[in-house]
C-alpha cells in the first residue's frame, strides 16, 4: 500500500509543482519507489519542471479513458531509480477527471510504489479536490503573504471535510505546513511575515521553509528538479523538508538573514 | 536586539498589519465552515433587519452553526452598541 501525498495550497505560484518535483525526487533517492501525478488537467507541467517533457507519450486522462495502460503512460525518471511521472492531460474538457478513474488509476500505482505524490492544480475546483480526495497526508503550500495565507486556511478546512478520510470518518489527513519563498531579511525589517507568524494564523505543523532562491529558477529552466541542485540552499531546504517528512529530525535552516559584518556588528 | 532595530521600528507594521488582517478574516471565515452556503446571506439580511431598530457595527452580527450529536445549533450573537 502506498502512502498518497497532497501538494496543495489553493492559491497559485507558490510553489506547488516545483515543490511536487523535489518531494518526489527526495522519497525516491531515499530509495522509495515514488509516482508523482500531475493534477492540473489541461495546463500540464510537471513534465517541464521534471525535464521529461519530450518523452510524454500518453497522460492520465488517457489511462483513466483506457486508451493506454499505466505502464504506458508513466514517464520513468533518468536520473533517479524508482521515480516516475504520470504526466496531466492537455485536454480543456475539465470533466475528464472522475472519481472512479482517479480511484482506479491510484489504487494501481498503490501496489507498486510506496509513495504517490499529487501535484494539485490552484484553485478548489475538480482537478484541486481530486487532488485531494484520497490523500493521507497533505504538504500544504503558503507564502508568508496575505491572500496565499488565507488561500490555505480555505484547503485546510477542505481537507478536514471534502476528502475521503473525513467522509469514511477514518483518522485525519496528516497535515504539513511547507513556507516557501521566504526571505529571512524582509521578515528581520518587519516587511515580511514570520514562519511563526504563518504559523499562528494557521495551527499547523511546520515541515520545512524554502527560502526565496535564484536556484528555484535556474532548476526550472534546465528542467532539474531543485533538490538534486544539492549545493544550493533551496535544493538544500527540500532535502532537510524529505528527511524530516521521513521521521528524521532536523533544525530549520534558511531562518536567518546572512548577516554579513555589518550585520553581525549591530545586531547582538 | 541591536541599535539599528531602533531606526527600523518604523518599518515594523506593515508585517503585523498583515497578520492581525489575517487573524480577523480567518477567524470569521472558520465560523462559517461546514455551514449552510446561505450562512453569509443570512447575517446580512438579519443585520439590516437590527437596523431599522437600532445603529451597530458592520460586524454587530455574528452567526455560527455548531454541530452537537444529531442536532445543528444556529447561534447567532448581536452585539449593540454602548449607548
Amino acid at each position: 500500500m502506498a502512502r498518497i501525498v497532497v501538494v496543495t495550497s489553493g492559491k497559485g505560484g507558490v510553489g506547488k509543482t516545483t515543490t511536487s518535483a523535489a518531494f518526489a525526487a527526495g522519497l525516491a533517492q531515499a530509495g522509495h519507489r515514488t509516482a508523482v501525478i500531475d493534477f492540473d488537467v489541461g495546463l500540464r507541467n510537471l513534465d517541464l519542471i521534471m525535464g521529461c517533457e519530450r518523452r510524454v507519450v500518453y497522460d492520465f486522462v488517457n489511462v483513466i479513458n483506457g486508451e493506454a495502460n499505466l505502464n504506458q503512460a508513466l514517464v520513468r525518471d533518468k536520473r533517479i531509480k524508482g521515480l516516475e511521472i504520470l504526466p496531466a492531460s492537455q485536454t480543456r474538457d475539465k470533466e475528464a477527471l472522475s472519481v472512479e478513474g482517479v480511484e482506479a488509476v491510484l489504487s494501481e500505482l498503490s501496489r507498486t510504489h510506496d509513495y504517490i505524490v499529487c501535484d494539485s492544480p490552484a484553485g478548489i475546483e475538480r482537478g484541486a479536490h481530486l487532488a485531494m480526495y484520497f490523500a493521507d497526508d497533505a504538504l500544504v503550500l503558503t507564502n508568508p503573504e496575505v491572500s496565499s495565507v488565507r488561500d490555505s486556511d480555505r484547503v485546510l478546512g477542505l481537507l478536514a471535510s471534502k476528502t475521503r478520510r473525513a467522509e469514511n470518518g477514518d483518522d485525519p489527513v496528516r497535515e504539513h505546513l511547507v513556507v516557501t519563498r521566504y526571505a529571512p531579511s524582509r521578515v528581520g525589517k518587519g516587511e515580511m511575515l514570520s514562519v511563526d507568524d504563518v504559523m499562528d494564523i494557521l495551527s499547523v505543523d511546520l515541515l520545512g521553509v524554502i527560502p526565496e532562491s535564484t536556484a528555484v529558477l535556474n532548476a526550472s529552466n534546465a528542467g532539474v528538479p531543485v533538490i538534486l541542485e544539492d549545493k544550493t540552499d533551496a535544493g538544500q531546504a527540500y532535502a532537510d523538508l524529505v528527511a524530516r517528512y521521513l521521521g528524521e529530525e532536523r533544525e530549520h535552516r534558511f531562518l536567518d538573514e546572512n548577516k554579513g559584518l555589518f550585520g553581525r556588528l549591530f545586531k547582538g | 536586539m541591536g541599535f539599528l532595530d531602533y531606526f527600523r521600528s518604523e518599518k515594523k507594521r506593515s508585517a503585523s498589519l498583515a497578520k492581525e488582517r489575517l487573524q480577523v478574516i480567518v477567524a470569521r471565515e472558520r465560523g462559517h465552515r461546514g455551514g449552510p452556503d446561505y450562512l453569509p446571506a443570512l447575517q446580512q439580511e438579519i443585520l439590516n433587519v437590527v437596523r431599522r431598530y437600532v445603529e451597530v457595527e458592520d460586524d454587530a452580527v455574528r452567526i455560527q452553526v455548531e454541530r452537537d450529536g444529531e442536532y445543528e445549533v444556529l447561534e447567532l450573537n448581536v452585539i449593540l452598541s454602548e449607548e
